[in-house]
């Protein structure tokens, strides 16, 4: 399977992870080959087989609705690069 | 007891017995212990940080517990090391990646509570590859760690670096996290041992995600009794993880009786497959023989989908990692790019301060999630999944236990697969099978190959950690392998 270079861009855009075109040609050789290795399973017959998703057999986990304390905010916004007025901050996020 | 400067030597049971007699103290072991981290650590380079000052302070409360109101547990006193994607509150934890370069945790792992809560000593958190993923720890931003019995070669990985601590005496015992192998792999390749527990059994909060429905916290140490002791504090249900299982937790120290007469161990034929070193398969099978010798009936069985675990794995792994990594937008914790706009800065963040394996692998995951690819990929992988589930579910209606190789090879010299993808990912294909099936999996030293450590690995039905470690136990009665220290000038 071979990877074109415009799909390993829409990829970056998909993930919000900017590389350099050096970059997105190595990573679409070494994608293509992970894709052709995992084009084994295509030979496994999966029909009427339902998916596993988790192996817990757990489902919808509730608990009482009780409020408990949380943590620290000034000790959380202190490991944020920006913040300000008991908030996170960023650039803005709508033009003008 | 050993002389005092030996004491970092002693495995965990030895030292409590000792602590507990009044022989050495907590504060003895752990200078025993730091200073053995300034003779070997600039060689084996494990740790991302020695929490000396923290584990002196430790050690003195454990001294001063001991004297007045008797020890807490098993535990208490003993320096331990925890891998760097286990968020330690106030010691700063970067899972190996310089996207958390500074990231100081505002709260401790359940299992930091849990060990805190026994008296355990932090001595350090241990380099790892980038958000677990690797199988050499070479994919760590920080440092090359170096496998202590020869030091041109990689510890394995991804938690190379818990497992080379242990080997070379810089911790007695240490905490890991196995997505596909990483405690398992890296403990084989050090030569000492390591426990992947049923997933669920062991909280995952506090553990920084990389496949949440794989990801699972498990302990490393000398040996499979030293396991067991770390399992016993570590395991139960937490309330702030609701994927931890209610189970009752088994008295695993009490289990291990040391007979393992009449249990059936099946040898599953498709982990003997071309491309295991020939050393490493004469290494395993001797070690079956053993198990044999001590009564246990050997049968050989078959999980046919073995050879689809791979492919399988790396379309899980990476998609679940994909969507547990886009909380490192330099928002809220974390390194952040300078740029013009926040979307800029975001993606420049992500491009810049991730690593080229996990940038690999989040593309592949988005990739494997995204419109149009999702069933062909994700959905058919995790039918496959379905299928390992029921390969292991056969074939223990018929055995107690599997045992088989941990790795294909030893220890691969540093620098050997880091270009090739997927001749790293072969080191993990006998471990991720029990992280897709969530069943529980113990490695434990068995021989050498090329003056190289050989794990064996056991495998067994989901939350029967009990009888893997009976057997690994009743192994290590009888032989001698755990007990070989790799020499270090």
């Amino acid at each position: 399977m071979e990877l074109t270079l415009n799909e390993v861009e829409h990829m970056t855009r998909l993930a919000r992870m900017r590389l350099s075109a050096d970059e997105m040609e190595r990573m679409r050789e070494q994608l293509s080959a992970i894709l052709d290795y995992i084009a084994l399973l295509n030979e496994v017959d999966v029909s009427d087989v339902p998916p596993t998703a988790q192996v817990t057999g757990l489902s919808s986990v509730m608990r009482e609705d009780t409020v408990l304390p949380s943590l620290p905010r000034n000790e959380v916004l202190a490991q944020s690069p920006d913040h300000a007025e008991g908030m996170f901050r960023v650039k803005a996020v709508f033009d003008d | 007891m050993g002389h005092p400067s030996d004491l970092y030597t002693m495995t965990i049971s030895a030292a409590s017995a000792a602590l507990e007699a009044g022989d050495i103290s907590a504060v003895e072991l752990t200078e025993a212990v730091l200073r053995r981290i300034d003779a070997v650590e600039p060689q084996i380079q494990a740790f991302l940080t020695v929490t000396a000052d923290h584990a002196r302070l430790q050690a003195q409360e454990a001294d001063t517990r001991r004297s007045q109101h008797g020890r807490l547990s098993m535990l208490d006193g003993i320096p331990l090391a925890i891998k760097d994607v286990i968020c330690t509150h106030g010691v700063r934890t970067t899972c190996g990646s310089r996207m958390l370069d500074t990231f100081v945790p505002p709260y401790d792992a359940t299992v930091m509570v849990r060990l805190n809560q026994a008296g355990a000593v932090l001595v350090g958190k241990t380099n790892c590859d980038e958000f677990a993923m690797g199988s050499s720890t070479e994919n760590s931003a920080f440092q090359i760690t170096r496998n202590p019995w020869n030091t041109d070669c990689v510890p394995g990985g991804s938690s190379g670096g818990s497992a080379a601590v242990v080997a070379a005496g810089q911790a007695l015992g240490s905490l890991g996290s196995d997505t596909g192998g990483s405690i398992r792999q890296p403990a084989a390749l050090c030569g000492i041992c390591g426990l992947k527990p049923t997933y669920g059994r062991v909280s995952r909060y506090g553990l920084v995600a990389f496949g949440s429905s794989l990801d699972q916290i498990g302990p490393m140490g000398r040996t499979v009794r030293d396991l067991a002791l770390l399992l016993s504090v570590i395991a139960g249900h937490d309330p702030l993880d609701s994927t931890s299982a209610q189970q009752a937790v088994p008295d695993y120290v009490g289990s291990l009786t040391g007979d393992i007469r009449k249990l059936r161990i099946g040898v599953p034929q498709e982990y003997f497959v071309e491309g295991i070193d020939s050393g490493v398969e004469q290494v395993t099978r001797e070690a079956i023989a053993v198990l044999r010798d001590l009564g246990a009936e050997i049968i050989d069985v078959s999980l046919p989908h073995t050879r689809y675990a791979l492919p399988v794995y790396y379309i899980i792994a990476p998609a679940e990692a994909s969507a547990n990594l886009a909380r490192y937008d330099g928002v809220r914790y974390g390194s952040r790019a300078a740029a013009e706009t926040m979307w800029d800065e975001i993606e420049q963040t992500r491009g810049a301060y991730f690593g080229p394996e996990v940038r690999r692998r989040i593309m592949l995951g988005t990739y494997a999630l995204s419109a149009g690819y999702y069933d062909a990929y994700y959905k058919r992988a995790q039918q496959v999944r379905t299928l390992f589930r029921r390969d292991f579910e056969q074939v223990f209606a018929k055995v107690d236990m599997l045992a088989t190789p941990t790795s294909p090879t030893v220890a691969f010299p540093i620098g050997q697969r880091v270009d090739d993808p997927l001749a790293m990912y072969l080191s993990d294909i006998f471990t991720m099978t029990a992280n897709l099936a969530g069943i529980p999996g113990l490695v434990l030293p068995c021989g050498f190959c090329d003056h190289l450590p050989v794990g064996l690995q056991l495998l067994g039905r989901p939350f029967d950690e009990a009888t893997l470690l009976r057997t690994g136990d009743a192994y290590q009665q009888t032989t001698s392998w755990h007990t070989y220290q790799p020499t270090l000038s």
